[in-house]
C-alpha cells in the first residue's frame, strides 16, 4: 500500500507517459488512413481536440482547435469564432495547461525526442522568449487571419500555413508517402514548413519543450487559463521543508512553491515526485479561499 | 480577496464558455468547423 500522503497524485505524474500516449492514439485513432491515403470525414470533427494536432493528419479524430478558430475567423461568413473560443474556454478551465502536458501529442513528441541521449540546455536565460508565443496567438491567429483578407472576404490561416510544423509532420509526410499527387505538389511552402519542423526537432533534442515554451498560441492561451484553472497544483506550506528540489527539477523552470498557478507550469508533476516530504500534490476543483498562509514557503 | 474573485470566476467562465459554445454552433461555426476539417487543409500541409 502507499503510504505517502498524496498517493493519487503520485499515480498520475507517474503514468503520465502511458496517459500521453493514449491521448496521442486517441486523437489520432483512424489508423489505417495512413495506408488509404486520405483523411478521416465523419462527424467526429465538428469537435475540437484539446491539444495541437493537425486536422490533415490522415488518423485524426477531431479538429484542431487552432486551425479551426482560424478557419471560422478567416471565412466570409463569420469574424470571430464563439464556438472554438467556447471550446477553449472550457477546456481551459477545466484543465489549464495540463492539456500541455499529459494530452497534446506535440507536447510529447517534444518530450521523446528531448530523452535522445547528448548535450542538454537550460532555458533559464531565456525567459523572455516565452512572451513570443502571446505575439503569435494574437497577430497570427487572431489578427492576420480576420484582417488580412481576400476581395471575397477569405482570409489565410497564417499559423497553419507559414508556422505550424504539425501540418507537415501528421499531414504532408505522411500523406506525401502513399499519394503521388499530393507528392507532386508539395513546393516551397512545404520546404518552408519542412526548415521549421526539423528546427523544433533539433532545438527539442537541446532544449526541453521549446515549441510549447515559445512559439505554441495553443500554449499561451492555456497558460492564460492556468490561473483560473480547476486542475491545479497545491503546497502544503506547513509540510514544505524550502529544500528547492522541486524548483530545480521543473524543466519548464517554474518554482512552484513560489507561483504554484503559474502560466508556463503545465502539471507534470515532476515537483511531486521529487518532493522528499509530499509537501506537492494535484488540486481539483473551485478555488475557495483557504486557511493556508499565501506566502512562499519560508527557510527551516 | 482575490481568492474569493477566484471561484467566481471560474464558475462565470464555465458559464460563458458554455453559452458561447451553443451559440457559435447555432450560427453554423461548428458546420463551418467540420467543413474545413474533413477537407484536405492545402494550407497545413504546405500546398496553399
Amino acid at each position: 500500500m502507499d503510504k505517502r500522503k498524496n498517493p493519487a497524485s503520485h499515480r498520475l505524474s507517474r503514468l503520465r507517459g502511458w496517459v500521453q500516449a493514449a491521448a496521442t492514439l486517441l486523437t489520432n485513432v483512424h489508423l489505417p488512413n495512413f495506408v488509404k491515403g486520405g483523411i478521416y470525414q465523419g462527424a467526429g470533427k465538428t469537435v475540437c481536440v484539446p491539444g495541437l494536432n493537425c486536422y490533415s493528419c490522415p488518423a485524426a479524430s477531431g479538429a484542431c482547435p487552432i486551425g479551426s478558430f482560424q478557419a471560422v475567423v478567416g471565412s466570409s461568413k463569420f469574424n470571430f469564432s464563439y464556438y472554438v473560443t467556447g471550446t477553449l474556454i472550457l477546456i481551459g478551465v477545466l484543465l489549464g495547461r495540463f492539456v500541455c502536458g499529459f494530452l497534446c501529442p506535440f507536447g510529447w513528441l517534444q518530450e521523446l525526442l528531448h530523452k535522445i541521449p547528448g548535450k542538454k540546455l537550460s532555458t533559464k536565460q531565456l525567459k523572455p522568449l516565452r512572451y513570443v508565443k502571446y505575439a503569435v496567438l494574437l497577430l497570427a491567429v487572431v489578427l492576420l487571419p480576420a484582417l488580412v483578407v481576400s476581395d471575397t472576404g477569405m482570409g489565410d490561416p497564417f499559423f497553419c500555413k507559414y508556422v505550424c510544423p504539425q501540418g507537415v509532420l501528421e499531414g504532408a509526410i505522411p500523406l506525401a508517402v502513399v499519394n503521388t499527387g499530393i507528392r507532386s505538389a508539395l513546393g516551397r511552402l512545404f520546404t518552408w514548413k519542412l526548415i521549421i519542423l526539423v528546427t523544433v526537432v533539433v532545438l527539442s533534442v537541446l532544449f526541453y519543450r521549446p515549441f510549447c515554451k515559445w512559439i505554441c498560441p495553443l500554449g499561451a492561451w492555456y497558460a492564460l487559463m492556468n490561473k483560473v484553472s480547476l486542475l491545479g497544483m497545491q503546497v502544503d506550506r506547513r509540510t514544505c521543508v524550502s529544500c528547492g528540489r522541486c524548483a530545480r527539477a521543473c524543466e519548464m523552470d517554474v518554482d512552484v512553491t513560489r507561483s504554484p498557478d503559474h502560466a508556463e507550469c503545465i502539471r507534470c508533476g515532476k515537483c511531486i515526485s521529487v518532493c522528499p516530504v509530499d509537501a506537492v500534490r494535484f488540486r481539483y476543483g473551485f478555488s475557495l479561499p483557504s486557511k493556508q498562509p499565501s506566502q512562499p514557503c519560508e527557510d527551516k | 480577496m482575490i481568492k474569493a474573485i477566484k471561484p467566481i470566476a471560474q464558475s462565470a467562465l464555465l458559464v460563458v464558455g458554455i453559452t458561447m459554445v451553443c451559440f457559435g454552433a447555432m450560427r453554423g461555426e461548428a458546420d463551418a468547423v467540420l467543413a474545413k476539417a474533413i477537407r484536405l487543409c492545402l494550407e497545413c500541409i504546405g500546398i496553399g
